[in-house]
C-alpha cells in the first residue's frame, strides 16, 4: 500500500469527525488494472475507501468548481495548480478547500504498458517503489516505472503541490533537466502545410465524445461553445472542419491556464495526443509573458491583464 | 446447418470470392486499436484482435449521416422539399464481428423496427448485411457477456459462426444467408468430428472463463420509481465527467439527434449520435431539461439499459457485456458494479 494512503485516511477521518469539511474528495481502488476512481467520502466510516497509487492521474480540481460545501481534496502538483486557477477565477474560495498535498512521482500511463505487452492483457499491476509488476495469464513482467509514466509527467517541473494545508509526504526533488518543448519545436519547424497536415492527422480519429474537454478542470463554462445551439456555433458532424474547430478553440480557451496535467490525453478513448495543441500555447505564454499557469495565487494571469509593455510583435 | 472447415492458408481465397459480390467490413488496426473498416484485399484481414475500440454499430448507425438535402431558393420548384441523399445500402459482409456486437444489433432492432415506427436505413442496412462472427476464445477481463444473457460463442445473432482453430477455421452456418455463403466455398471441406469436438471444447473453456457476476432477473419485478430513487445513484454519479465515451463506444446506445445545417440557400438534414451524458440531451424547446443534473444523466444510462428497455420491450437487457465502457471510461465507472448495485437493491419475493 502506498504510504500516502494511510495519511489520507487519517486526515479524512480527522477532518470529517471534527466537521472541518463536509466531504473528502480522493480516489478509491479501480475495478480494472491501472485505474483509480474519483470518490467523494462524506462519512468517517467510509474513509477506508480512500487510496493513493500511481493510477490517480485524473485531475481532482475538476470536481471543485462551483461547489457550495467545504471539502478536503488530495492534490498532486498539477491538481494544486488547477486549484490555484480556480481560486484566481473565483470558482471556489480558499476557505472551502482543505488541500491534502501529494508530492508526486508521476502517474502511470496504462497505454504505454498495453503497448509494451503487445496484446497480452494485464490482469494485475502492482507498484513497488520504482518498478511495476505486471502480471496476466501466463506471464509476469517487472517494468521500470519511470519508462511508463504519462508523457506530461515525464516532463513535469511541478511535482510538489504549490498550495496545501498539509503534505502527505516529504517533497520530492523537482525535475530540472527536462526539455518541455522538444515536440513543440519539432512542429514549429514544419512549414505551414506540414503543420496543417500534422494537426489534421492527429485528430482524424476524434469521435467528438468531449472526454478531453470534460476531464479538464478549466472547462467549467455553464454552456460550452460546442453546446451552444441557439444559434449553433460549431457543426456537430465528424467533418474535419467541425472537429478541427472544436480542438483549436478548446486549446485557445485554455491558453495561459493549462497546467499540462494530462487529464485530457489520459481521458481520450481514441488515444489522441491532444496536449499537442495546448503545449504550443503553454510555450507561447511562457516565452511571451514569462508566466506559468497556477504556480502562484497572487497576481493576475497574463491573458486577463494588460500592460503597456506586453509583446505586440504580432501587430504588423 | 452446414459446417465446414477451411485451412488458414485458404481463407483469403474464400474471402476474396466474397469480396467479388459484396463490400466486406472487418477489423483493421488503426493507431493503438482496431476498428471495422471496408477491406478490399483478402490478405489484409487480421483476426488477432480481442475487441475493436469502437463497436461496429457505426456500420449500421453512422455517427453523422446526411439524410436529406433541400433548397430554400425562391422560385425553385423543389424549394422546401426534403430529398433523400443516396446512401450505400448494398450487400455487405461483416467479417470477424464478435457475438456480443452482433447481439447488440438484435437488441437495437427491437427499437428501430417496431409496429409503429420503422427506421428505413437501419432496416435496409441490417437486411443487406451478413454477419460472419468470430467466437471469443480469450475473452477480456472486462467482458461479461454471460451475465447479460449472451456468451463468447453465442451464435444467436450471427449468420455464420467462425471458430479459430490451430490449423484453420470451423465455419458454421446459422441462417440461410450464412448457409449460402458457405455453400460457395470450395476451399472448405465438411467439418470432421474431431474439428467439431475441438471447437466445442474451446467454446466451453471460454464460457468457463466468464463467471456470472450478477443476476438481472429481480430487476424486472422491482418498481421503476423505487429503483429511480435509490440512494446509490449519488455514489455512482460522483466520478462521472459526463463525456460521451461510454455511449459512443457502446454497441447498443442508439440515441441520436437531428440537426439542419444550412449554407446560404442549401441545407442538409443530419442525423448525429447523441449521448444521455450531454447537456443538450432531452433539452426541450422551452428551455426545460428533465435531465439537467449529472445524476439524472448518469442514472438515465443505466436505467435505460437495465430497466426501461427491459420493461418497455420485454427483452434485453440492452447491454451485451462487451466491456468497452468499463475499459475506456476515463474515471473508471464500471457498469458491472452499477448493475450489481441495482440488483442488490432488489428484495426478492422469496
Amino acid at each position: 500500500m502506498h504510504a500516502y494512503t494511510e495519511k489520507i485516511r487519517e486526515a479524512a477521518q480527522r477532518l470529517l469527525t471534527e466537521k472541518k469539511v463536509d466531504a473528502v474528495i480522493g480516489f478509491r481502488h479501480g475495478t480494472v488494472p491501472m485505474m483509480s476512481e474519483p470518490v467523494c467520502v462524506r462519512h468517517a466510516d467510509q474513509v477506508h475507501q480512500l487510496v493513493w497509487n500511481g493510477f490517480c492521474g485524473i485531475n481532482l480540481a475538476n470536481y471543485l468548481a462551483k461547489r457550495k460545501d467545504r471539502v478536503a481534496v488530495t492534490a498532486k502538483g498539477c491538481d494544486s495548480r488547477n486549484i490555484v486557477i480556480h481560486l484566481q477565477e473565483n470558482q471556489i474560495r480558499r476557505d472551502q478547500v482543505y488541500i491534502l498535498g501529494a508530492p508526486c512521482h508521476g502517474m502511470v500511463d496504462r497505454r504505454k504498458v498495453w503497448e509494451f505487452l503487445k496484446g497480452r492483457e494485464p490482469l494485475q499491476v502492482m507498484e513497488n517503489g520504482s518498478s511495476l509488476k505486471v502480471s496476466g495469464k501466463g506471464f509476469e513482467e517487472v517494468l521500470e516505472r519511470q519508462a511508463f509514466l504519462q508523457d506530461n509527467c515525464r516532463i513535469c517541473t511541478h511535482r510538489n503541490p504549490v498550495i496545501y494545508d498539509e503534505l502527505l509526504g516529504d517533497p520530492v526533488p523537482e525535475q530540472t533537466d527536462v526539455d518541455r518543448y522538444e515536440d513543440v519545436r519539432r512542429v514549429e519547424a514544419m512549414d505551414s502545410e506540414g503543420r496543417w497536415r500534422y494537426f489534421n492527422d492527429l485528430i482524424a480519429s476524434c469521435i467528438r465524445c468531449y472526454a478531453c474537454r470534460n476531464a479538464c478542470p478549466l472547462c467549467y463554462c455553464p454552456t460550452c461553445f460546442v453546446d451552444e445551439s441557439r444559434p449553433q456555433w460549431v457543426g456537430k458532424t465528424l467533418d474535419p472542419t467541425d472537429t478541427r474547430t472544436f480542438h483549436l478553440l478548446r486549446a485557445f480557451h485554455v491558453a495561459g491556464r493549462c497546467t499540462d496535467c494530462g487529464s485530457c490525453e489520459r481521458a481520450c478513448p481514441m488515444s489522441i495526443p491532444v496536449r499537442q495543441f495546448t503545449k504550443k500555447l503553454e510555450k507561447d505564454v511562457k516565452e511571451l509573458y514569462g508566466y506559468e499557469a497556477g504556480v502562484v495565487v497572487e497576481g493576475r494571469p497574463p491573458l486577463d491583464t494588460y500592460r503597456p509593455d506586453d509583446p505586440q510583435d504580432f501587430i504588423k | 446447418m452446414l459446417k465446414i472447415f477451411v485451412p488458414k492458408d485458404k481463407m483469403p481465397r474464400w474471402i476474396g470470392r466474397i469480396m467479388d459480390g459484396a463490400r466486406v467490413f472487418a477489423p483493421v488496426k488503426e493507431g493503438d486499436g482496431y476498428r471495422f473498416r471496408l477491406v478490399t484485399r483478402p490478405d489484409k484481414l487480421d483476426f488477432s484482435y480481442q475487441n475493436t475500440r469502437l463497436s461496429p454499430k457505426e456500420l449500421v448507425h453512422p455517427p453523422a449521416e446526411a439524410m436529406f438535402s433541400y433548397s430554400l431558393k425562391k422560385g425553385d420548384p423543389k424549394a422546401g422539399i426534403l430529398e433523400e441523399i443516396p446512401k450505400a445500402l448494398g450487400t455487405r459482409v461483416v467479417m470477424g464481428i464478435r457475438p456480443c456486437d452482433a447481439k447488440a444489433f438484435q437488441l437495437v432492432d427491437v427499437n428501430f423496427v417496431t409496429d409503429q415506427y420503422m427506421d428505413p436505413w437501419w432496416q435496409r442496412r441490417r437486411q443487406n448485411t451478413v454477419l460472419v462472427g468470430l467466437g471469443c476464445h480469450e475473452p477480456c477481463s472486462t467482458c461479461f457477456c454471460t451475465s447479460v444473457g449472451s456468451g463468447p460463442f453465442d451464435a444467436g445473432a450471427l449468420d455464420v459462426l467462425m471458430t479459430d482453430l490451430p490449423e484453420g477455421y470451423l465455419l458454421e452456418a446459422v441462417t440461410e444467408a450464412g448457409r449460402a455463403l458457405l455453400a460457395d466455398a470450395p476451399e472448405g471441406a465438411p467439418a470432421s468430428d474431431t474439428v467439431l469436438t475441438e471447437a466445442r471444447f474451446l467454446a466451453q473453456q471460454a464460457e468457463k472463463a466468464l463467471p456470472r457476476l450478477f443476476m438481472l432477473d429481480p430487476l424486472r419485478e422491482k418498481a421503476m420509481t423505487a429503483l429511480f430513487q435509490e440512494a446509490f445513484w449519488e455514489e455512482v454519479q460522483f466520478a462521472c465527467i459526463n463525456c460521451g465515451t461510454c455511449t459512443f463506444l457502446c454497441p447498443t446506445c442508439w440515441c441520436f439527434d437531428i440537426q439542419d445545417e444550412v449554407h446560404q440557400q442549401e441545407g442538409v438534414r443530419l442525423r448525429l449520435w447523441d449521448s444521455c451524458m450531454f447537456p443538450l440531451f432531452t433539452l426541450h424547446g422551452s428551455g426545460h431539461n428533465p435531465r439537467n443534473q449529472k445524476l439524472q444523466r448518469v442514472r438515465q444510462r443505466f436505467m435505460h439499459k437495465f430497466k426501461y428497455y427491459v420493461d418497455k420491450y420485454g427483452n434485453g437487457p440492452a447491454c451485451v457485456g462487451c466491456g468497452r465502457c468499463v475499459q475506456y471510461c476515463p474515471v473508471n465507472i464500471d457498469i458491472r458494479r452499477v448493475a450489481a448495485m441495482m440488483t442488490a437493491s432488489c428484495v426478492c419475493p422469496t
